[in-house]
């Protein structure tokens, strides 16, 4: 399982109000597409934006709660820590996420 | 207190394959505290699905999917892991095992799970770099790299094992061929006919076969390039995977004098014969003259060892029978028992259906299945296995029986047997579902002590019934028996999802007759259980809201799937597909000019006719969907809908103006319907056609809605679709003008799409209501056709925006499609 690799060189993506409640936006970066999510309650939560079972972009699935359901073949991922619902099992690797002011900050490994 | 109590054993397993760590997980289960476990691995991994190598190679599955125990488990339940370091010497004097890097322990008990190597055959050249066998994550990293750089491939042979190796580096994009011995592939499983279909697919899929073919010599000198077969015949190949088979690994048991046939000799408590403190299991066993190369026997003797060592003497091991399912996807095989007749007292019923790829074989004998093969279609494979293992007299069905269970137990008629009386039948140590060894025993005793009331509660808990799914109806009984009439209440209106009790149907009428208008107050006033509902209730709920409020209630993106929030079809890569819209198929010079335009400039990697004669465009990245539509839209094309729950194509034949057979004007037909419904959201999604004549080239009669055009006027059809369930339409009526062609068409779909439920095709609407009913609504009831054709036109209104045109533009709709850049 990837741990949290907090490199503390923070880099702003953008506003909060930039992404949809219960949706997502794509950052682009040097290692790979990133996943930022907003939750119904406002969490920022990212990840990688590929599911551990098919390399789906999970950016682009149904929130509900604290977790998303991958578009392409419905895997559930908790986004606090980033595993698959039972019974599938498997763990997407999460992006250290801080919001200051309604900006959305990432920890970008160097 | 010390942690470690001086009273438990010390139990050492060398081998961290998959039958020492089933044992010990079934040890930890029956006796937590009694040993101190430690455990020697000569793989420097921890435990992993030896069985999903191949899905491994196919590139179906990644390493990390396959690991059963983490290395944290080992941790959690306080068993020491020494991986990539074998145990290379054992004193049975001292009781204490010594591994290559020269560890010394003692032990209490010992469990030896060595299990097997690869055979290897005396072929000169075996050893070359560049050959390998596949056995393990080693040999699938080397198939792996040899993919990468190079291209051709021999597997020597047609075993299960050889084929899935061939299966998986043809996946990888290497030429592959294949050696075997024997004259048809997978002889020790399938029979002469159903090999010589497997053969054929697979040479369908590009995998060429040499059978009848020993080898001789693996050729080279650095490294392998071919393989000489004793015939002459000469392969190339710069990789030669030797999967032929295996044998029980028995060199270190051999060392330590104890009694070695094929394998390490064991009695039915799974014990040493020489030494009663050591156990064996798994692949390096031999138990009355039998070895073992698949997992269900394993998993057997994982729980009656488990038991021995937990100290209950009286556990026996039986082998199992036995069944085979070969893993390459789209390929089913399914094979059980004897496979021919073994005299004439035998009877073999065989049935097979050439142009499907279907057959199947069933041994007789004295009214009883004692053997199956199944090629094409294996549905039933678990049907007659089950019947096999329990002896199940099959006389009264026999006539039927090769049909399969659909068949076989409705020709029964009255007779047919309870399922639940025979589940009851059983006893608590039968085992229910193979794939995860979940025993009868288990499954009633999580409903009694958990609670558990549904099919999927039960899988959640105990794993019966969730991987293959075929012992489904056995779970599904045993909760019935369970749980009595509380069980049937629940089936008769299956709940949405884990969200809700409630199912479709109440959730619709709730939603009708409360004037509930929103997601949220759906949840709150149905008192759903998951405070925001989850990927399969949401776009359900926005569909049924939508439906109801037309024009009133506000779409949802966000509980859309992402086809229908992103308005182009998702791909495996993440990359979308764009379908324009062309009416009734039509297409015009300026129209495909603009198409190849776009195809050139946004990279579009492959441009493809579709079934519902459109044009499809592949490999479109998400940031350029809005700037594909903008090209589209500039040369007057809209979206195709082609990802909806919804209106899709209207297909046509090209009907009286050219053809010498047409009878009626079909594509204005189509036309004229495709411009009425285009837009139109449903629970699934809705195809059209127009033929105009009967040899119906348009294929009217497989679609939701089919029209015919006859001299007299138009014949209509309802609940057709092609699909794993080919449904041809039902008739609905004849009519006379194109005016009431559109008018039963649009009280058609408003009855479907406001009373089938959410991911309900009309043909299995149609099937659940009847087709009478539907006759009843549209065509004899004319003012209820009238209403709900009106009722349709309002909704309309609202739908026939294209959403193409809306996100082009730019705006707030458009910035999802864009990816956010990171401030440097």
């Amino acid at each position: 399982m990837d741990g949290m690799v907090v490199t503390g060189r923070w880099t702003e993506i953008g506003q909060v109000a930039d992404i949809p409640r219960q949706g997502a936006r794509v950052v682009a970066s040097r290692i790979g597409d990133i996943a930022v999510f907003r939750a119904l309650d406002d969490t920022v939560f990212a990840t990688l934006d590929r599911c551990p079972h098919k390399g789906g972009p999970l950016s682009q699935g149904i929130v509900h709660g604290h977790a998303v359901t991958c578009p392409l073949h419905n895997w559930v991922i908790d986004l606090r820590s980033g595993e698959a619902a039972a019974p599938d099992t498997g763990c997407v690797r999460r992006i250290p996420v801080r919001v200051e002011d309604g900006r959305v900050l990432l920890s970008l490994p160097v | 207190m010390n942690m470690i109590s001086p009273q438990r054993q010390r139990l050492i397993v060398i081998g961290n394959g998959m039958a020492g760590m089933r044992t010990v997980e079934e040890l930890l289960k029956r006796a937590p505290q009694r040993y101190d476990i430690t455990v020697f691995g000569a793989e420097p991994h921890p435990n992993y699905d030896r069985i999903a190598l191949s899905s491994v190679l196919a590139g179906e599955k990644t390493l990390e999917q396959i690991v059963i125990n983490s290395r944290d488990w080992y941790a959690e339940n306080g068993i020491r892991l020494i991986a990539g370091d074998p145990v290379v010497a054992v004193d049975r004097a001292l009781k204490t095992v010594t591994s290559a890097a020269g560890v010394t322990l003692g032990y209490d008990r010992l469990l030896i799970a060595t299990g097997s190597k690869p055979l290897a055959p005396p072929i000169p050249g075996l050893g070359l770099p560049g050959t390998c066998a596949f056995r393990d994550i080693n040999d699938v990293e080397l198939m792996l790299a040899a993919a990468r750089s190079h291209k051709r491939a021999v597997v020597i042979g047609g075993g299960l094992l050889g084929l899935e190796a061939a299966w998986g580096l043809k996946r990888r994009g290497m030429g592959v061929a294949l050696v075997h011995l024997m004259p048809t592939l997978m002889e020790r499983q399938l029979d002469t006919h159903a090999g010589m279909l497997l053969q054929r697919d697979l040479d369908k899929r590009g995998i060429a076969f040499f059978t009848n073919g020993q080898t001789e010599q693996i050729t080279g000198t650095d490294r392998a390039t071919g393989v000489k077969l004793a015939d002459g015949r000469e392969i190339e190949a710069d990789l030669v995977v030797v999967a032929i088979g295996i044998r029980p690994n028995v060199d270190l048991a051999r060392a330590m004098d104890l009694e070695v046939n094929r394998g390490i000799v064991v009695d039915d408590g799974l014990r040493t014969t020489e030494d009663a403190d050591i156990f064996a299991v798994g692949e390096c066993i031999e138990h009355r003259g039998q070895v073992f190369g698949l997992v269900a026997p394993i998993w057997e003797q994982a729980k009656v060892c488990a038991a021995q060592l937990a100290g209950e003497e009286e556990a026996v091991y039986v082998t199992p029978a036995l069944s085979t399912r070969l893993k390459i996807t789209g390929i089913d095989v399914f094979s059980a028992g004897a496979l021919a007749a073994a005299d004439e007292a035998d009877e073999e019923i065989t049935f097979a259906d050439a142009a499907r790829g279907v057959y199947r074989k069933l041994v007789l004998r004295e009214s009883r299945i004692v053997g199956a093969v199944m090629y094409g279609d294996v549905a039933d494979g678990g049907w007659y296995f089950q019947m096999l293992r329990e002896g199940t007299d099959v006389a009264a069905m026999r006539d039927t029986l090769i049909l399969g269970r659909a068949v076989a137990t409705a020709a029964l008629g009255a007779a047919a047997p309870d399922p639940n009386a025979a589940v009851a039948a059983l006893p608590d140590t039968a085992e229910i579902c193979g794939c995860n060894g979940v025993c009868k025993g288990a499954i009633t005793r999580a409903i009694a002590e958990k609670g558990l009331t549904t099919l999927e509660a039960v899988r959640a808990h105990t794993k019966a019934s969730a991987s293959c799914g075929s012992c489904t109806p056995q779970v599904e009984s045993l909760l019935a028996l369970s749980l009595g009439d509380g069980f049937q209440k629940a089936a008769g209106e299956k709940p949405m999802c884990k969200c809700t009790a409630h199912g479709h149907d109440a959730v619709r009428q709730a939603i009708r007759e409360q004037g509930i208008k929103s997601i949220p107050e759906v949840m709150r006033r149905l008192e759903w259980k998951t405070p925001e509902g989850c990927g399969s209730c949401r776009p359900a709920l926005n569909f049924y809201l939508l439906c109801e409020w037309p024009g009133e209630y506000v779409d949802d993106a966000q509980s859309r799937f992402v086809n229908e929030r992103m308005h182009a079809n998702i791909q495996k890569d993440g990359t979308y597909s764009v379908v324009p819209r062309m009416w009734g198929g039509l297409t015009n010079p300026k129209e495909l000019r603009a198409i190849a335009d776009v195809a050139e400039k946004y990279d579009v990697r492959e441009v493809k006719v579709t079934g519902g004669q459109r044009i499809d465009l592949f490999g479109v990245k998400r940031e350029d969907l809005p700037a594909v539509w903008r090209d589209l839209n500039a040369a007057g094309m809209v979206s195709g809908h082609a990802y909806a729950k919804g209106l899709r194509t209207v297909k046509t034949c090209v009907g009286s103006t050219w053809c010498r057979f047409g009878t009626q004007d079909s594509t204005g037909m189509g036309v004229a319907l495709e411009k009425m419904t285009w837009g139109s959201w449903h629970p699934h999604k809705v195809k059209l056609a127009v033929s105009g004549c009967p040899r119906n080239c348009a294929e009217a009669t497989i679609k939701d809605f089919g029209v015919v055009a006859v001299d007299s006027g138009w014949e209509l059809s309802v609940g057709g679709n092609g699909g794993i369930h080919v449904r041809a339409t039902d008739k609905l009526c004849k009519v006379e003008t194109e005016a009431e062609v559109l008018e039963y068409c649009g009280a058609f779909l408003q009855l479907y799409r406001e009373e089938a439920r959410y991911l309900e095709r009309t043909a299995p609407w149609v099937e659940r209501v009847g087709i009478d009913y539907v006759k009843r609504r549209i065509v004899e009831d004319a003012e209820g056709r009238r209403a709900l054709h009106a009722k349709f036109l309002h909704a309309q209104q609202f739908m026939q925006v294209d959403p193409w045109a809306e996100r082009a533009a730019g705006g707030a709709v458009a910035e999802p499609f864009k990816t956010l850049v990171a401030a440097e």
